[in-house]
């Protein structure tokens, strides 16, 4: 039995230990925001938050999950607002088919925090880890300088 | 579900981990950071029947400085590896070199005892703990022994650690005052394992001449190589661009390199010169500055 928060909603789950964690969201929570492309670290597109911090939801277990805090795609969202994320994707076409966008946002996400003013080298270091088959990534760049912006007038 | 099934033994202490070691047998293996382990199990390359997870062992996650060494818990991720100010300071390369391991994503879970007990051979912190000549602390219920890299890394991801033994701690050198490293890795993606990388670190005098000189290359053998016939020619010397010339050309003939997918043998000998020539240069000039 683990007991694990995803999006702030508490869930209690009978769960076989080699249940990956990006399964668990998927089947058992029924979050389908959360995409499974090569299942062995090297697309991105599972990534995840679990306590504050990007994972690859392919590489952990659910078990593993148990007590912590684990924040998916459709917890971006607040108040029924788009993520300053979310909506500059939206704006500058940082998507196309959508697959690669919930661990693109995860990773954006955590670059933003540590580096609030990146350059655009940067950001194709804090997205290097997640593949996209569809932009060309020039267009994810833009998004996420854009959100940047966004989110340092808003702090201001 | 990818991987088999297997039995799921959490532990929070080293001594806990280690009963479960021995209860076991051949049958278990810790699970630590996950970034080598869930992939081979996901392929079901790996099908343990136990896995002991070590992520709530929270005694071997520390970074202490003590007498001249920097001491790092095996259970320590490399994301703090690189953003702790201690390994910046003391052991600035091996902050340098983390950053070369995958993906932030990758390094938030990922650990130092991991990657060096899976034995890449072409691992950054297999490189840097060669280079260092770092001191692995490794314990069973009955005993804990010490040994360096050359006792420890085997061959081509094999390492000298047995079925009941935990890596507990790694023991670098602090960098000597006056000293400076150069770090240069080839890959075809930025993230990917490397294909051939370099690893130098140079101590100069008042004089500005080379105390000491360490040169170790990786993606050209079984495991990482320390390169003496280059250490041998920079010792002492004053460091000339000639003289860095002489120690990067006799690089190649000091490899075991194979042919792959990434690199002939020719390339790999041929890049892994020009790799150690650039280290060279940066570790030079750093340790100049900072006389
Ligand atoms: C997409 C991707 C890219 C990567 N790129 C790189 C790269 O560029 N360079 C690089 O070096 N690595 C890379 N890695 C591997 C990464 O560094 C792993 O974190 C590391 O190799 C294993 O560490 P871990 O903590 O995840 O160990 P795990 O995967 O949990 O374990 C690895 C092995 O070590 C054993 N083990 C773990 N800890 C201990 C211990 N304390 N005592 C005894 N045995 C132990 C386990 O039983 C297992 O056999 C990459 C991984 C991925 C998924
Ligand atoms: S599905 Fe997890 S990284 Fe590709
Ligand atoms: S938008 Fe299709 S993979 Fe990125």
């Amino acid at each position: 039995m683990i007991r694990v928060r995803v999006n702030g909603v508490e869930y209690e789950r009978e769960v076989e230990p080699r249940l990956l964690l990006c399964d668990f969201l998927r089947e058992n929570l029924g979050l389908t925001g959360t995409h499974i492309g090569c299942e062995h670290g090297i697309c991105g597109s599972c990534t995840v938050m679990v306590n504050g911090y990007t994972v690859r939801s392919c590489l952990m277990f659910a078990v593993q999950a148990n007590d912590a805090d684990v924040t998916t795609v459709e917890g971006l969202a607040a108040g029924g607002k788009l993520h300053p994320l979310q909506e500059a994707f939206s704006e500058h076409y940082g998507l196309q088919c959508g697959f690669c966008t919930p661990g693109m946002l995860f990773s954006a996400l955590e670059l933003l925090k540590e580096t609030p003013k990146p350059t655009d080298h940067e950001i194709r270091e804090g997205i290097a880890g997640n593949i996209c088959r569809c932009t060309g990534y020039y267009h994810i760049v833009q998004a996420v300088k854009a959100a940047a912006e966004q989110m340092a007038q808003k702090q201001t | 579900m990818k991987p088999a099934a297997f039995k799921y033994v959490r532990v929070d202490s080293v001594e806990a981990a280690l009963s479960a070691l021995e209860q076991y047998g051949s049958d278990a293996k810790i699970l630590a950071g996950g970034q080598s382990l869930v992939p081979m199990m996901n392929f079901r390359i790996a099908q343990p029947s136990v896995l002991v997870d070590i992520n709530p062992v929270n005694e071997i996650d520390f970074i202490r400085a003590e007498n001249g060494w920097l001491c790092i818990g095996a259970r320590t991720r490399q994301t703090t590896l690189e953003k702790n100010p201690d390994v910046n300071q003391k052991c600035p390369l091996l902050a340098a070199a983390v950053k070369w391991i995958g993906h932030p994503q990758i390094r938030n879970r990922g650990t130092l005892g991991g990657s060096l007990v899976h034995g890449d051979p072409t691992a950054e912190l297999a490189l840097v703990a060669t280079l260092l000549d770092a001191r692995l602390v490794i314990r069973s219920t009955a005993k804990s022994r010490t040994v360096g890299p050359a006792d420890f890394f085997d061959g081509f991801m094999s390492t000298r650690i047995t079925e009941t033994e935990i890596l507990t701690e790694v023991r670098y050198p602090a960098a000597p005052p006056g000293s400076g490293y150069g770090f240069h890795e080839l890959c075809i993606r930025q993230g990917d394992f490397a294909v051939v990388a370099a690893a130098v670190q140079f101590t100069a005098d008042d004089v500005g001449l080379c105390t000491e000189a360490r040169v170790a290359v990786s993606g050209a053998g079984p495991k990482p190589l320390r390169i003496p016939a280059a250490e041998k020619i920079l010792a002492g010397s004053d460091a000339s661009a000639a003289v860095l010339d002489a120690a990067a050309a006799c690089v190649p003939a000091e490899l075991q390199p194979m042919s792959d997918l990434k690199g002939s043998e020719a390339y790999r000998r041929e890049m892994a010169r020009i790799f150690v020539r650039r280290a060279l240069a940066d570790a030079w000039s750093m340790a100049r500055e900072k006389r």
